[in-house]
């Protein structure tokens, strides 16, 4: 992965490689804060903004401290370490010095730690070799892939709310269906670029 | 908090109130693997093995977990059973350790744990606990194994990577044999296949509500 500019992986990761609608990163709260736009836009904020920020920790804390060790093995449990003190310490900060950016965002942030794309991207960040710069936007490209689809399903939905839908497919069916034809959309991109 | 039953979780979890189809838990990490059988069944036993024993982990303990640090240790507890269920699946099978490359991983943020062992093992016995572990693992793993089958069979024309729609198709004329279904083995394949899944089971369970009453 040596050669790929950093843009491109930045870029591929928002439409060609959407953690969401091709990896099926992040689904659950995907399928239940996608209901209103505004909270939908605060979460997918919160995301990209954690995302960005925990791939550089982790990219750190793997190349630095697991790998000259050699204890890889305990990545899993590393990763989510930070994961989780990167959001408590995030959402103390936010407290302290902003207090409309708090209560906007700081509601999302204690769901993002058990949150699959979060993850996710540091672990395919680990299995693509990527250097430090892809990575970091590898995360922000992921982040604002992930709030592409959330902002764009919380739309349909709220449209959805006044048409008639099977009874046995209301709620989350409709909305993988929805998904569904989402990702069939984004396949259209795929010409584009491709990353492994 | 009154015990419940053996019988009630057992039902509970497979039908009634199946991680999948009702609480709409944990398909994030593996909806992505189930366009191969052999891949997503060794990935419900992982979870499977996963959720059991951390609900029985969690369960042991519960008395002497902090409240303020339940999540964190809860988490812990998950990933050090996930780098167990890792190391065994690099150490046997190989290539499929491979294939599921960061999925295993993700087994970690699956709700489906978390979610069990937030609603039942941190307020219920170990042996109880333990039970609906397996339980919950085997209410979805049936779920993503029925998907993974379809869309294996549909997509490659193969059941456990054997080829059967080839000569079924020569068998009724068609010389040039199953033309992958390329639409099933990439990601929008897996969404409808499991609203299909998510809509046969609502419409199943209504029915049976309606003839009771």
């Amino acid at each position: 992965m040596e050669g790929l500019s950093p843009w491109v992986i930045f870029f591929a990761s928002i439409f060609t490689g959407n953690i969401l609608l091709v990896y099926f990163l992040g689904m659950c709260s995907f399928l239940s804060v996608s209901k209103q736009v505004n909270t939908a836009l605060g979460l997918g904020l919160a995301v990209t903004f954690v995302l960005t920020i925990t791939s550089a920790l982790n990219y750190v804390v793997y190349f630095y401290l697991l790998e000259p060790l050699g204890i890889e093995y305990l990545r899993y449990i590393a990763f989510i370490i930070v994961i989780a003190s990167a959001v408590q310490l995030l959402e103390m900060i936010i407290e302290r010095f902003s207090e409309p950016l708090y209560i906007n965002l700081g509601i999302f942030l204690p769901l993002i730690t058990v949150n699959c794309a979060i993850l996710g991207v540091s672990l395919f960040m680990v299995i693509r070799n990527y250097t430090f710069i892809q990575s970091v936007l590898f995360g922000a490209g992921s982040g604002l892939g992930w709030l592409l689809a959330i902002l764009a399903m919380a739309g349909i939905r709220q449209r959805l709310n006044e048409k008639k839908i099977p009874p046995a497919l209301q709620g989350p069916g409709i909305v993988l269906i929805i998904s569904g034809l989402m990702a069939m959309a984004f396949i259209g991109f795929s010409g584009i670029v491709q990353i492994q | 908090m009154p015990t419940p039953k053996t019988i009630d979780i057992i039902k509970n979890d497979l039908w009634k109130n199946n991680p999948v189809t009702v609480q709409i838990l944990g398909i994030c990490s593996t909806l992505a693997v189930t366009n191969i059988f052999i891949n997503t069944l060794i990935l419900a036993l992982g979870l499977t093995f996963v959720t059991a024993f951390s609900s029985l982990v969690i369960s042991l303990i519960r008395n002497i977990i902090p409240a303020r640090v339940r999540m964190m240790v809860q988490t812990l507890v998950i990933a050090s059973f996930v780098v167990i269920v890792d190391i065994v699946l690099k150490a046997y099978v190989p290539n499929i350790s491979k294939a599921l490359g960061p999925y295993v991983g993700l087994i970690i943020t699956n709700c489906i744990i978390m979610g069990r062992l937030e609603a039942f093992a941190s307020s219920n016995k170990p042996s109880l606990a333990f039970l609906d572990g397996i339980m919950s693992g085997l209410g979805y793993s049936y779920v993503i194994l029925v998907i993974a089958f379809f869309r294996e069979l549909l997509g490659f024309g193969t059941i456990l990577g054997y080829q059967v729609m080839n000569p079924l198709m020569y068998a009724i004329g068609y010389s040039e044999g199953w033309i992958q279904w390329a639409f099933m083995i990439m990601a929008p394949g897996g969404f409808f296949m499991l609203a299909l899944f998510i809509w046969i089971a609502n419409n199943l369970s209504t029915m049976k509500i309606s003839h009771k009453g």
